[in-house]
């Protein structure tokens, strides 16, 4: 393999590592307040792309106000899916929640099947998303520009919502108890609305720069990278924002680098995943970040 | 200033407080002790409702509170110190009394407080940057106090202060009540070590399985037979 083909990889690798870690934010940080695996987050994202796809189509709005658009209403969507399937279940065993998230998942795709349609629609992105630049050799999409560059100023804005804001605190205290939360004078039920606003929001981003580099859409989109955010989320230690970003680009790495470096074991892309996943739950139960 | 009268809490089948009535007047000490079981938790968190009572009236500065969301409670000037101390162990010295300063808005007067409370408790100022979890069982004590304090109450309740101290923290944390005291704010002192409650308390209650049975001014019911025998240990 030529070096130039290496960096190829590496770039495709960090961009999808990117997206991974978008997508396993919303699971760590639900976890961290509710310790509920929300299912119906690969889903969520779906959604997003297909906010984007009928703002446009609908409404004719040109695709930057779209993606605005469909980020505002994912993280409504989120919001809504807390209110009506999990908070009715707050104090109830946590299996009825964990069954709850189950079905959002399975309701939102057939929601989307009968209502989208199940064939898979093509998803417009700019023309500078698709064109290849070639850069002392290494042929780069614009896209991989694009990804890193938009997860970075995402990312970094989450930092400052979660370790520099009031709301951030808010939800760092009830992640360790509601009742001394409470006592504090923290409103539980709106940290939580902003917890799965924010976690959706991500992964309306997500969804977006996903759907520019796999630009096909349709209802069951959510379901593999949901997985592989999820476990993403697990590897870096569920509940841990820092984690999940590591855990991301830990994913992203071993799909890309796997096919690329050895192409005949490419369709095992997932046991690999999970490979990693059981050798880091050997050695380090709670996850690379976790805590025990 | 604060007036409980005929509380009722269940958990479910069991009766834990069975009607019990008293009042913590402005400005004063007030303690309420008990052994083990009696019902003194489930008394302050019902009050900052924690714990929803099924029947009774909690009245707090003229106004029913009975009703109200913890977090108006608190707003309102009325905030619970709890049993365990229950820091935010994830979180930095500072941290934690910014979470007590959450319902302020007041920047300028949050940064005073703050350097008040690191002059009451020095011992913090040093660890300001340091997570909650790793601080000593007293460092956490006083962190829980100057976290309550940070809240700027008018009523502040302290569920067993000195639960699992060393007997000169214990000391030091019944002088620092005293001197929050001196500061203006009237204090609810729930305990298990009587003879320090009563000692520093204007007014004391005894709680025994969800019934308050005696009451009187501290240095009476220190004097009181009943008591000596059951809370003293004579
Ligand atoms: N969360 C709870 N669920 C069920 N019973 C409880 C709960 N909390 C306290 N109790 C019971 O209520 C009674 C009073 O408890 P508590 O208020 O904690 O007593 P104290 O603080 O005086 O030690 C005890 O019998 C205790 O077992
Ligand atoms: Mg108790």
């Amino acid at each position: 393999m030529s070096l130039s083909i290496f960096f190829q990889n590496l770039i495709n690798a960090i961009s999808l590592g990117f997206l991974f870690a978008l997508i396993a934010i919303g699971y760590t940080m639900v976890y961290g307040v509710l310790r509920l695996i929300n299912f119906a987050h690969g889903d969520i994202f779906m959604m997003a792309a297909f906010f984007v796809f009928y703002t446009m189509t609908i409404f004719s709005l040109p695709w930057g106000i779209a993606c605005l658009v469909a980020i505002v209403l994912t993280m409504l969507l989120g919001l809504s899916v807390e209110r009506v399937a999990y908070r009715p279940l707050r104090n109830a065993p946590r299996i009825s929640s964990l069954c709850s998230a189950i079905g959002v998942s399975f309701l939102l795709e057939n929601f989307a099947v009968v209502v989208f349609g199940g064939r898979p629609k093509s998803f417009y992105c700019p023309e500078f998303f698709t064109k290849t630049f070639i850069l002392g050799g290494v042929r780069v999409l614009g896209i991989n520009f694009v990804t890193p560059l938009v997860s970075i100023v995402f990312l970094s804005l989450l930092s400052y919502l979660v370790y520099r804001t009031k709301n951030g605190l808010a939800m760092r205290a009830i992640s360790k108890d509601f009742d001394t939360a409470r006592l504090m004078g923290i409103n539980i039920d709106r940290t939580i609305s902003f917890t799965f606003m924010i976690g959706s929001g991500l992964a309306a981003v997500g969804a977006i720069l996903w759907a520019s580099r796999y630009p096909q859409i349709w209802p069951f989109m959510g379901v593999f990278p949901g997985w592989r955010a999820f476990t993403a989320a697990i590897i870096g230690g569920i509940g841990s924002i820092r984690g999940a970003m590591v855990g991301g680009f830990l994913v992203g790495f071993i799909s890309i680098m796997l096919v690329a470096f050895l192409p005949e074991l490419a369709g095992y892309k997932d046991a690999f995943i999970f490979i990693a996943l059981i050798l880091v739950l050997l050695f380090k139960p709670e996850g690379l970040f976790g805590e025990e | 200033m604060l007036k409980v009268d005929n509380l009722n809490v269940y958990y479910g089948g069991i009766h834990a407080l069975k009607g019990i009535s008293f009042e913590v007047e402005e400005g004063k000490i007030v303690t309420l002790i008990g052994a083990n079981g009696a019902g003194k938790s489930t008394t302050l968190k019902t009050i900052c409702s924690l714990v929803k009572a099924k029947e009774g009236k909690i009245i707090f500065k003229d106004q029913e509170i009975t009703n109200l969301s913890t977090e108006q409670i608190v707003k309102r000037g009325l905030v619970l110190i709890p049993e365990g101390r229950k820091i935010f162990p994830n979180l930095t010295v500072q941290e934690n009394l910014a979470l007590g300063a959450f319902i302020r808005e007041d920047k300028e007067k949050i940064a005073q407080d703050q350097e008040w409370v690191g002059e009451l408790f020095p011992r913090l100022k040093e660890r300001w940057w340091q997570k909650g979890g790793t601080l000593s069982g007293g460092e956490q004590q006083m962190l829980a106090v100057a976290r309550g304090l940070m809240s700027r109450p008018q009523l502040l309740m302290l569920d067993e202060p000195s639960l699992g101290l060393a007997p000169l923290l214990v000391k030091e944390i019944f002088e620092i009540i005293q001197q929050i005291h001196r500061e203006g704010i009237t204090i609810l002192l729930v305990e298990q070590n009587a003879f320090a409650a009563l000692k520093l308390a204007d007014y004391a209650y005894v709680l025994e399985t969800g019934r308050l049975v005696l009451q009187g001014k501290g240095e009476e019911l220190l004097q009181k037979e009943e008591v000596r025998k059951a809370y003293l240990g004579e």
